[in-house]
C-alpha cells in the first residue's frame, strides 16, 4: 500500500475537486444524469458521486449497450445499480443491431461501428428520442422510461492523461444540438467556476475525473475498497483487461495481476509504468485523430 | 504539484514540456514513437513540441491553442504541467490553464526578447493570484548563449514585474531544443550557477498553508435532504476556501447572518469522519438548530471577521468577451455560489495589461484591464482582495458566456435605504434565538409556508375587503393565516416616526413591516398586508429585510400605476368570490399553502 502522506494528500485532493465539480453540476442542472460504461473510472466516478451526495446518487445513470460488452460488464452493472439503489437506465442503436451494421457482422469499419453503436446511441438517448429503459426495482426489471426529456448536463468520466483530445478538455464542456465539441472555441474556465449557462437546444459535458491518472484510479479504488469488474483481474491465464470496452474490439495484456494491489504495483513501478493504458483499443490506432474525430462529433 | 507554462507565441512553452517529459522519462512507452512515425509519414524533423500538439488542429498551425496537461514527477513529487497559448486570441485558454497552477515558468525568447504576451501573461498571473512565478530566457543556443543577452532580459523583464509587484523566485537561462538547464546544469554557461528548471521547480511551495490561518470562508454549494431516500439529515455542503472549521463552532450565513453551531461532519467511504475542515477540503455539516440556508450564502465563523455585505463594490476586472462590457447592459455576476444580475455602473479607468498604459474609456474591451464600479441587484458577501484573495474574486455572465473576471478592490459605502435595512437584518439574524420548534414542524401543522402576501392597487379599490374576506376564507380551511393593514403600524410599531407622506419615512414604515412580518413568519403565520400603490423601492426596502422569495404581490386593478411587476394581477374586481379563488390558486401554485 502506498501510504506515502504526500501521494494520499494528492488523492485527497483531487477527490475533493471532483466531489466540487459534481455539487456545482447538481446545482446547476435540472435534467442531469451521470455516464457509467462499467469501468473502472466511471466506477470511480460514481463512487465519488456517493461520496459527495452522502450515499446517494440523486441523478440516473445512463449506460450505452453495445450488445458486445463482455457479459460479465452487464451482470456487475446491474448487481451494483440494484445494491446502491441506482436509478439506472440504458439505451441501445437499435436500428444498426437489428441491420448488423457492425464491425463483427463484418459491415463496417471499427470507427464506424463505434459511432453507429455508442456515438449515436449516446446522442439519440441523452435527447430522449430514442427509447431509453430504466430499472424497476421493485420488479428487477429494465422498463422502457417515461421520461423522455432531453439531459442538459452530461457527467462522463474522461481523464485528460488518457489521449491527446481528452487533455483539453473543460471540466464543463459545451456540445451544440448535434453533440458536436468546438475544440478551437472552448468557454474560459477559472476559479471554480464553470460554464452553467447554455442555450436551448445544446447541453453540456461534464468531467469531473479530468486531473485523475490512471495510477490515481487505481489507488483510490485500494484506498476506498471501491468493488470492480473482474476483468481487471488475472483470473489464472496470464492475462487481464487494462482498459474494458467491446469484446471483439478490446483485448487482454499479459499480466499476472489479480489483485488491485497488484495492479497499483504493476502501474507505478512495474512492467506498465510507461506503457499508455489504452494501447489494446483499436479506435485509437487510426491516423493522428481517429478518436479525436470521434470525441468531436459526441464520442466519449 | 500544478505548473503552468506561460509567455508569448513562438518563445518554445511546448519545448520546454516536452523536453522537461523526456528527460525526467516520464512519457508513455507508446507516446514518443508514435509521434516520431508521425514525423517520419508527414517528412517533418522531430520536435518535443509535437509531443503536445496532439491535436490536428494544432499540428496543422504549428502554435497551441488550448491548453493542455501532461504528467510528469521528479525524485521530490508529481507534477501536472498545464501547456499554456501563447497567441492573444487564445487568452480565455491560458486563463483557464493558469488559474489552475500553483506556480507558473514563464518563458521568454532570448532573440526575440521580451514581447507583448510576455508582459500580459505576467499581468494575468497577477491577477488570478499566481504568486510563484520563474522566468525562464530559452532558446540560449540561438543567440550563443550570452550572458549579456541574458543580464538586458533580465534587468528590462524585472523591472515589469517589479510595477506589477510580482518577484520572481528566478531567472534561468536555458536552451529547450538543446537540454540546456532544464534537467541538467548545463556546461556551455558556466557563467550562470542557479538552479536548474527541474530544481526549480522543486524548489516551489505547495499552498494553502498560508490560508489555513485566514477566516474561515466556505460559499454554501447546497443544502442536501435526501428525505425520500430515508436520510432525514438536512447537511450543509462546500468545499473550504480559508480558515478551519470544528463540531461545535459557531457559524454565520452571509449575506443573511444566520447563525447556527456544527453539529458534526459527515462523511462517506473510507477513512474518518473529521472533526475540523481545512482548506480545499470538500466538506458537509449539519446543524444544531434548523435554519434556512441555502447556495448563495457565505459560510464564516462567529468569532472571526465578518466578510463584506453589499450589492455594490469597486473591482478589478479583465474582459475576455467579444463585445465589450459597456454600462446600463445586465449580466450576472457569480461570486463564490452567488449569482446574481449585475451592471457596469461606471468605469474608472482601463489599462492595457501588455504596456500598463492607462486610458480612459466608458466601456471595457475585449482583453483590457478596467477599474470599475459593479452594481448587482441583490447583496452578496464578499472579501476585499487585499485581505482575502479567493473571497474577492467573481466572473461576469454575457448572455450564456463567461466573458470576464474580476477582484474587488473596495465595497461601495452606501447609504440608501435597501443597505440600511439589510445590515439591520443581518444584525438582527446574527443576534437571533432559534426556537427548537423547527420551521418544517410548524409548516407540517399548519399545511402552509410562511410568506407575506401583499395585496395591493390603487386607492379605494377594495383592497382591505379582499384581504379580509381571504383572511376569512383561510381561516376557515383551518390555516394560520393573519390580516394586517398598513394603518396598524403607524401609531404603535413607527409611532414615533412623524414626517407623513416624506419618502424617508415611508421606507422606514416599510422596513417595519418586513421586521413585523419577519417575527410572524417565524411563527408560522401567512401574513396578508394592504397597502396602496407599492412600487419598486418599497420592495427593495422589503427584500432586503425579509427573503424576497417570500414576499408575493397581487395588484389589484385595471390599471398598474406604479414600477412594480406584480406576480399576479386582477383587473376586474367586480367579485369578491372570484378573486379570492383566483388569489387562493396563487397561494397554492407558489407553494404558500398545500393539503
Amino acid at each position: 500500500m502506498n501510504t506515502s502522506k504526500t501521494y494520499q494528500a494528492h488523492l485527497d485532493e483531487i477527490e475533493s475537486k471532483s466531489v466540487y465539480i459534481l455539487r456545482e453540476a447538481y446545482a446547476n442542472f435540472k435534467q442531469l444524469c451521470m455516464l457509467w460504461s462499467i469501468g473502472k473510472d466511471s466506477t470511480v466516478m460514481l463512487w465519488l458521486a456517493r461520496k459527495a451526495f452522502y450515499g446517494h446518487v440523486p441523478f440516473p445513470l445512463v449506460h450505452i449497450d453495445t450488445h458486445y460488452k463482455i457479459p460479465e460488464m452487464i451482470e456487475y452493472r446491474d448487481r451494483l445499480a440494484k445494491e446502491w439503489r441506482i436509478d439506472m437506465i440504458y439505451g441501445e442503436n437499435k436500428a444498426a443491431l437489428d441491420a448488423k451494421q457492425t464491425f463483427p457482422d463484418g459491415k463496417v469499419s471499427h470507427l464506424d461501428c463505434c459511432r453507429l453503436l455508442k456515438t449515436e446511441a449516446l446522442t439519440h438517448t441523452l435527447a430522449g428520442d430514442w427509447p431509453r429503459y430504466r430499472l424497476d426495482h421493485d420488479s428487477g426489471k429494465y422498463v422502457l422510461d417515461k421520461n423522455t426529456e432531453p439531459y442538459t448536463g452530461v457527467i462522463a468520466g474522461v481523464r485528460a492523461d488518457e489521449e491527446g483530445s481528452r487533455s483539453k478538455e473543460r471540466y464543463f464542456s459545451p456540445r451544440n444540438t448535434y453533440n458536436n465539441w468546438d475544440v478551437g472555441d472552448q468557454p474560459p474556465e477559472f476559479w471554480g467556476q464553470y460554464k452553467t449557462d447554455f442555450a436551448p437546444g445544446t447541453h453540456v459535458r461534464i468531467h469531473p475525473l479530468l486531473d485523475w491518472t490512471e495510477l490515481d484510479v487505481w489507488e483510490y479504488i485500494r484506498r476506498e475498497g471501491i468493488p470492480v469488474v473482474s476483468l481487471y483481474f488475472d483470473q489464472g491465464d496470464g492475462h487481464r483487461y487494462r482498459s474494458l470496452g467491446c469484446a471483439p474490439c478490446t483485448k487482454p495484456v499479459e499480466s499476472t495481476a489479480k489483485t488491485v494491489d497488484e495492479i497499483c504495483e504493476e502501474l507505478r513501478t512495474g512492467k506498465f509504468s510507461n506503457i499508455a493504458e489504452r494501447s489494446g483499443r483499436e479506435q485509437d490506432k487510426e491516423d493522428g485523430g481517429g478518436l479525436e474525430e470521434l470525441r468531436k462529433n459526441g464520442y466519449m | 504539484m500544478n505548473i503552468v507554462i506561460v509567455g508569448h507565441v513562438d518563445h518554445g512553452k511546448s519545448t520546454v514540456i516536452g523536453r522537461l517529459l523526456a528527460d525526467t522519462d516520464s512519457l508513455p512507452q507508446g507516446k514518443l514513437e508514435q509521434i516520431r512515425e508521425m514525423c517520419r509519414r508527414n517528412s517533418k524533423p522531430f520536435e518535443y513540441a509535437f509531443l503536445l500538439d496532439a491535436l490536428k488542429d494544432e499540428r496543422s498551425q504549428g502554435i497551441t491553442i488550448d491548453a493542455a496537461r501532461c504528467f510528469f514527477k521528479t525524485a521530490k513529487r508529481d507534477y501536472l504541467i498545464i501547456d499554456a497559448p501563447g497567441h492573444i486570441e487564445f487568452l480565455k485558454n491560458m486563463i483557464t490553464g493558469a488559474s489552475r497552477a500553483e506556480a507558473a515558468l514563464l518563458v521568454i525568447d532570448a532573440h526575440e526578447g521580451v514581447m507583448e504576451n510576455s508582459r500580459r501573461h505576467g499581468y494575468m498571473l497577477k491577477m488570478l493570484g499566481i504568486k510563484q512565478v520563474a522566468v525562464l530566457v530559452n532558446k540560449m543556443d540561438l543567440c550563443g548563449y550570452s550572458e549579456s543577452v541574458f543580464r538586458s532580459i533580465v534587468s528590462e523583464y524585472s523591472g515589469f514585474l517589479a510595477e506589477i509587484d510580482i518577484s520572481p523566485s528566478a531567472f534561468i537561462p536555458v536552451s529547450a531544443m538543446e537540454g540546456d538547464n532544464i534537467a541538467s546544469h548545463s556546461d556551455r554557461m558556466p557563467w550562470y550557477d542557479g538552479r536548474t528548471v527541474l530544481d526549480e521547480l522543486d524548489a516551489f511551495e505547495e499552498r494553502e498553508s498560508e490560508e489555513e490561518k485566514l477566516p474561515f470562508r466556505m460559499p454554501v454549494q447546497d443544502v442536501y435532504k435526501f428525505t425520500g431516500s430515508g436520510d432525514e439529515r438536512r447537511i450543509v455542503a462546500g468545499t473550504v476556501e480559508s480558515g478551519s472549521l470544528s463540531v461545535g463552532d459557531e457559524v454565520v450565513f452571509y449575506p443573511s447572518g444566520k447563525h447556527t453551531t456544527v453539529a458534526t461532519f459527515e462523511h462517506f467511504g473510507a477513512g474518518e469522519t473529521p472533526s475540523c475542515v481545512t482548506p480545499s477540503m470538500a466538506a458537509g455539516f449539519t446543524m444544531t438548530e434548523q435554519i434556512y440556508t441555502r447556495r448563495g450564502e457565505l459560510c464564516c465563523r462567529a468569532s472571526e471577521k465578518p466578510p463584506r455585505v453589499s450589492s455594490g463594490f469597486v473591482a478589478s476586472v479583465f474582459w475576455l468577451g467579444i463585445k465589450p462590457m459597456e454600462t446600463g447592459k445586465e449580466y450576472h455576476i457569480k461570486l463564490g455560489s452567488a449569482k446574481s444580475p449585475c451592471r457596469l455602473k461606471r468605469v474608472i479607468s482601463t489599462l492595457d495589461a501588455s504596456t500598463l498604459d492607462r486610458v480612459h474609456k466608458d466601456k471595457i474591451d475585449r482583453y483590457d484591464v478596467a477599474e470599475c464600479e459593479i452594481e448587482c441587484d441583490r447583496p452578496l458577501a464578499f472579501d476585499l482582495t487585499s485581505e482575502m484573495p479567493k473571497s474577492s474574486r467573481f466572473v461576469i455572465v454575457d448572455g450564456y458566456e463567461i466573458s470576464g473576471g474580476g477582484i474587488i478592490t473596495a465595497a461601495s459605502e452606501k447609504k440608501d435605504e435597501p443597505s440600511t435595512a439589510k445590515n439591520l437584518a443581518i444584525r438582527r439574524n446574527v443576534k437571533w434565538e432559534t426556537s427548537s420548534i423547527t420551521p418544517e414542524m410548524r409548516a407540517l401543522r399548519y399545511g402552509q409556508r410562511p410568506g407575506v402576501l401583499i395585496v395591493t392597487g390603487l386607492r379605494d379599490i377594495g383592497k382591505k375587503e379582499i384581504a379580509k374576506a381571504l383572511e376569512s376564507e383561510l381561516w376557515s380551511e383551518g390555516r394560520q393565516v393573519y390580516f394586517l393593514g398598513m394603518g396598524n403600524l403607524l401609531y404603535g410599531v413607527v409611532g414615533e416616526i412623524k414626517t407623513e407622506g416624506e419618502v424617508p419615512a415611508r421606507r422606514e414604515h416599510i422596513r417595519r413591516l418586513g421586521e413585523v412580518a419577519n417575527i410572524m413568519m417565524d411563527a408560522g403565520t401567512l401574513l396578508i398586508v394592504t397597502a396602496a400603490e407599492i412600487t419598486a423601492a418599497d420592495m427593495d426596502v422589503l427584500s432586503a429585510t425579509i427573503e424576497s422569495e417570500r414576499i408575493h404581490t397581487v395588484w389589484l386593478g385595471d390599471e398598474i400605476t406604479t414600477d412594480i411587476e406584480p406576480e399576479l394581477r386582477v383587473a376586474d374586481t367586480s367579485d369578491k368570490a372570484v378573486i379570492t379563488a383566483r388569489i387562493k390558486r396563487f397561494m397554492a401554485e407558489k407553494g404558500l399553502i398545500f393539503a
